[in-house]
């Protein structure tokens, strides 16, 4: 099956008086179509940036300085505004965080559905709204609610016309940044499920963003593992939770709670993420990896295959599993 | 042996009165009220965690706020070590919070940004007279040793803005254990911490629960990390406590149906898990007309008539286990 997305060695650098911060530097992964990619990291690692990035919608002081985004084998890396237009909420739409800052709060959401959709199809008003009350109905929103402004709205169901609005056009790729992160737990997983069968029944490729390596794993079908601008490790959702490789991914996990053990020993990771400024010489985890070497001090690990799609970036395994 | 009652929470109740404009009060006449806690009752044991979660909005926060007597409650009581500190004034108070502490949810806010570490940690002894000059300074050492921020020497020179979200909220664990408390309440001490730094905060406070026999009220809306630190959980929805138990009788044998959904909403860091489904209705009501008779009816899958009459209230279904539902 041939890749929906491939993004290759992408470097995006926000220019400040300080310097450069290497905000994404030199990410690399892939996925199929109708595929989820859970993008998990800390604040800073980049994760939103690389989500912005795919869209082109880093905004200045943020620029796309070097790299491949190739979506249904174009590279759109180097097209300009006009063409991205015309991709933006069709081909690739994104969901997030917080709807109500999406959201014009003076335009009934069914005039948003109508807008979104005249925007990039020529159809009649009717038509369109015809299109609305449909969408509606299948984010599990009332038609008859089509005329209420966003504020009369819970928390939940903004998420809803959100997601109404960004799958409005049948997009191949959907990018969710942290959008259920304002929710409660409950709202939390039914606005999960919701998403899980609109991406079956839409056949929609997801890149999930998000800090919460749970959450991701209830819709992960890979993991990608974001730290400092870097993807440290790319894998299969199943391989990446039973054997993750990374110093990192290994120490994240140990210090997530999960409440189906009881007596569970959390573990912590000492130490902060470096100044993506001025980022150490060699790997970038360095400072706070329990197994650091010498080499890892002086130089970057490359990103090596292990398997034919999983991907690590550290000196302790050279093209096998096991540890060298 | 049972261990001593530190805390005893009777009927607790807050309403706040909902802001109107005085157009608005003269045309209706009649005042309305966020319910934020209404009637509530628990006891916390010397020693113990106490974990208190719920969703936003529930009152869990005003509920910490009260014990720690930062707002006034409309009724109830509040018992710490025997004595009702309910309405205590004056000297009464402030030697209340030597003895009672509380950790704040955004160490970004919780800090002067104006005052150096050294200094912030300090306030609390000259508030109280405890110590001056060399000696303040010595207790503060110490403590910020205690908590991870060495060198102290380092640290206590420095502005909060120098820090990280991690360090903060040492500072203000240090602030607030300065004083040597017995009960320390922790409103979602860990939720703006990043999630590998997360553990080390609650080794931390459980460190210093083991050292110094403390009582801790953990207020937390994440029920993986309430099972990791707590003795006893309690599950509040919309301003009441729906459920009270042992930690290891809340996970095993959860009685209310909104605990039950909580338990099965929350996410698990293993994708080969089979997933649960939950059966729940809408989201959560606004606190200024809560539904009457059980709170939770207008959600619930099992909700018989009774349910939107009569108000249920806590019964013992374990020894220690206590559930509101008409259904047990």
């Amino acid at each position: 099956m041939k890749n929906l997305l491939t993004i290759q060695d992408l470097r995006v650098y926000y220019y400040l008086r300080e310097g450069a911060v290497r905000a994404v530097d030199g990410v690399s992964f892939f996925m199929k179509r109708g595929e989820t990619v859970g993008l998990v990291g800390e604040s800073g690692s980049g994760k939103s940036t690389l989500g912005l990035s795919i869209l082109k919608l880093v905004s200045s002081p943020g620029k796309i300085v070097s790299g491949k985004i190739l979506f249904n084998g174009n590279d759109i890396a180097g097209w300009n505004e006009k063409k991205m237009r015309l991709l933006r909420g069709s081909r690739i739409s994104m969901v997030f965080q917080d709807p109500m800052t999406s959201l014009n709060p003076l335009m009934r959401i069914e005039e948003h559905l109508v807008e979104t959709i005249r925007t990039h199809q020529k159809i009649p008003k009717a038509e369109a709204k015809k299109k609305a009350s449909l969408l509606l109905n299948e984010v599990g929103i009332p038609p008859e609610r089509g005329g209420d402004y966003p504020h009369q709205f819970s928390g939940g169901m903004r998420q809803r016309i959100g997601i109404a609005l960004a799958i409005a056009l049948n997009p191949d790729l959907l990018i969710a940044d942290e959008f259920t992160s304002s929710l409660d737990v409950i709202v939390q997983f039914q606005i999960l499920n919701l998403m899980k069968k609109l991406k079956a029944s839409h056949q929609m490729g997801l890149i999930f963003i998000s800090h919460d390596i749970s959450l991701v794993s209830e819709i992960a079908d890979r993991i990608a593992l974001m730290y400092a601008g870097q993807i440290v490790e790319f894998a299969p959702a199943d391989i990446f939770f039973s054997e993750p490789l990374h110093p990192y991914s290994e120490g994240l996990l140990n210090s997530v709670p999960n409440i189906e053990l009881s007596d569970q020993k959390l573990n912590y990771i000492p130490g902060m993420p470096p100044d993506l400024v001025r980022p150490p010489d060699g790997c970038r985890f360095y400072p706070r990896c329990p197994y650091g070497e010498d080499i890892c001090r002086r130089k970057e690990p490359p990103l090596v295959q292990i398997e034919k799609e999983h991907m690590v970036k550290c000196f302790r395994y050279d093209g096998k599993k096991s540890r060298t | 042996m049972e261990r001593k009652v530190e805390l005893k929470v009777v009927n607790l109740k807050k309403y706040f009165p909902v802001q109107k404009s005085f157009l608005e009060r003269l045309l209706s006449g009649k005042i309305e009220y966020v319910q934020a806690v209404n009637r509530i009752s628990f006891e916390v044991r010397r020693g113990e965690v106490f974990g208190l979660v719920g969703e936003s909005g529930c009152g869990k926060t005003t509920t910490g706020r009260l014990i720690t007597r930062l707002i006034e409650p409309t009724e109830g009581k509040i018992i710490f070590k025997g004595e009702d500190v309910t309405f205590i004034q004056g000297e009464r108070l402030r030697e209340f919070r030597k003895y009672v502490q509380i950790i704040f949810q955004n160490p970004y806010a919780s800090l002067n940004p104006r005052m150096r570490i050294g200094e912030a940690t300090a306030h609390p002894l000259e508030i109280h007279g405890i110590a001056t000059g060399e000696r303040k300074k010595k207790m503060v050492f110490e403590m910020l040793e205690k908590v991870g921020l060495e060198p102290a020497k380092k640290f206590y020179d420095l502005y909060p803005f120098e820090l990280s979200g991690g360090q903060r909220q040492r500072v203000a664990i240090a602030r607030a254990m300065i004083l040597n408390p017995e009960l320390v309440v922790a409103d979602e001490p860990i939720s703006m911490i990043d999630v590998s730094l997360r553990a080390k905060i609650l080794e931390l406070m459980l460190m210093l629960k083991e050292e110094r026999n403390l009582t801790y009220v953990f207020i937390t809306h994440d029920l993986a990390v309430a099972k990791y630190i707590s003795d006893w959980i309690g599950i509040m929805y919309l301003g009441e406590i729906v459920e009270i138990g042992r930690k290891e009788q809340i996970f095993s044998t959860p009685y209310h149906p909104y605990t039950k959904a909580l338990l099965s909403a929350i996410p698990v860091p293993d994708p080969k898990r089979e997933k649960k489904d939950i059966k729940l209705k809408g989201e959560v009501p606004s606190s200024i007309n809560p539904p009457s008779g059980c709170r939770f009816h207008p959600r619930c899958s099992f909700a018989k008539d009774k349910c939107s009459n009569l108000k249920p209230s806590l019964k013992m279904v374990d020894k220690d286990h206590y559930v509101a539902c008409h259904l047990y």
